[in-house]
């Protein structure tokens, strides 16, 4: 008697309709699932495709330099802001190290700032290359490479121009020289 | 014999003073840097983001040089391996971890293959079954032809008679 209400109820069209709602339910909910995975990916892939900043608004941040001193680069509009990212492990770093070093002794006194950011190092190798080269202009460690995953740098060394304006104006990917930054920081100048 | 004896004791005193001061400097000689395993033990949980895949204790770059001459010299500090690997953390951020700690979005890496896989077997499971189901209704569709058959056979024959 049981038995057969039972077989009577799974065969009446109330429990196939329930039966069915829930089965539409259960898959709306794996695909729902597995298109938001596949969107994450995707969105995932495209942010790691995009390569270095190369136009536009550059990434905010604030650097402590190995002196203490705090630099916001969104609080430096109005003075062209050279962004310099290198290691003390980076022999392509040494090329330019000198340059850099001559751009800011001919430059800042005319509203031009450079910023080394010194990135994945350790602090006594980092002290140590700053003294060899006698390195002048602010430097600091880029805290958890949460400045350089912004800037989403392909290695170092990487520099980035940024106008009074707080625009980015130039990127040099790799090694550059001082006539480099000269040319773009006389026509920023000239402005 | 006198003679003799005063040798032999000052040899014995002369070898027995060798062997302490030798066993001394032994211990002298020792300090409290960490082995090279110890180094590794920690370095082969970290990833130096210069050199993507590859962990600190099998890279050879200037930077996982330093990065290991780093862990050392912690380790002489006195350091344990958690705080060495919470500073490496705190100054390269999380990505260097070869295991990132289970919190916030980092759970996803955890949790999303084992239930990925079990949901992908439950619809495995369901799909089996369910094609079961089709072929037991396919059989049970093919035997009604058969007993179909046997009557149409049966009354042809009944048929047959009549005539």
């Amino acid at each position: 008697m049981g038995m057969s209400r039972i077989n009577s109820t799974k065969t009446s069209p109330s429990y196939s309709i329930i039966r069915h709602a829930k089965d539409k339910l259960g898959q709306i909910a794996v695909w729902t699932l597995l298109a938001t995975l596949l969107v994450f990916l995707a969105i995932k892939l495209f942010q790691s495709s995009l390569g270095p900043v190369r136009s536009g608004t550059p990434p905010d941040f604030t650097l402590t330099t190995f002196s203490g001193q705090t630099y916001t680069l969104s609080e430096l509009k109005g003075q062209i802001v050279i962004v310099n990212f290198w290691a003390s492990w980076c022999d392509p770093c040494k090329a330019e190290a000198a340059d850099l070093e001559m751009i800011w002794h001919d430059y800042k006194d005319r509203d031009v700032l450079l910023l080394g950011i010194d990135y994945a190092d350790t602090k006594d190798e980092a002290l140590t290359y700053l003294s060899t080269w006698n390195i002048t202009y602010p430097n600091g460690p880029d805290v958890g490479t949460r400045i350089s995953q912004s800037y989403r740098i392909r290695g170092v060394p990487e520099t980035y121009i940024v106008t009074q304006d707080g625009l980015l104006a130039k990127s040099f990917i790799g090694p550059t020289s001082y006539e480099n930054i000269a040319v773009i920081l006389e026509a920023l100048l000239d402005k | 014999m006198v003679k003799t004896w005063v040798t032999r004791q000052f040899l014995f005193s002369m070898f027995v003073t060798c062997m302490l001061f030798g066993s001394l400097g032994n211990v002298l000689a020792q300090d409290n840097s960490p082995t090279d395993d110890e180094v590794n033990a920690i370095s082969k949980q970290l990833y130096c983001p210069v050199c993507e895949s590859i962990p600190l204790d099998a890279c050879g770059t200037q930077a996982c040089i330093q990065w290991r001459d780093t862990i050392r010299e912690k380790l002489s500090a006195g350091w344990s391996e958690e705080e060495i690997k919470q500073y490496f953390s705190n100054q390269y951020g999380v990505r260097v971890l070869a295991e990132p700690p289970i919190k916030g979005f980092n759970k996803l890496l955890w949790y999303l293959p084992p239930f990925s896989l079990l949901i992908g077997s439950l619809l495995v499971i369901r799909l089996l079954a369910k094609t079961r189901t089709n072929l037991n209704t396919l059989d049970s569709g093919i035997s009604n032809i058969d007993n179909a058959d046997r009557y149409v056979d049966r009354i042809e024959n009944e048929l047959k008679q009549w005539e």
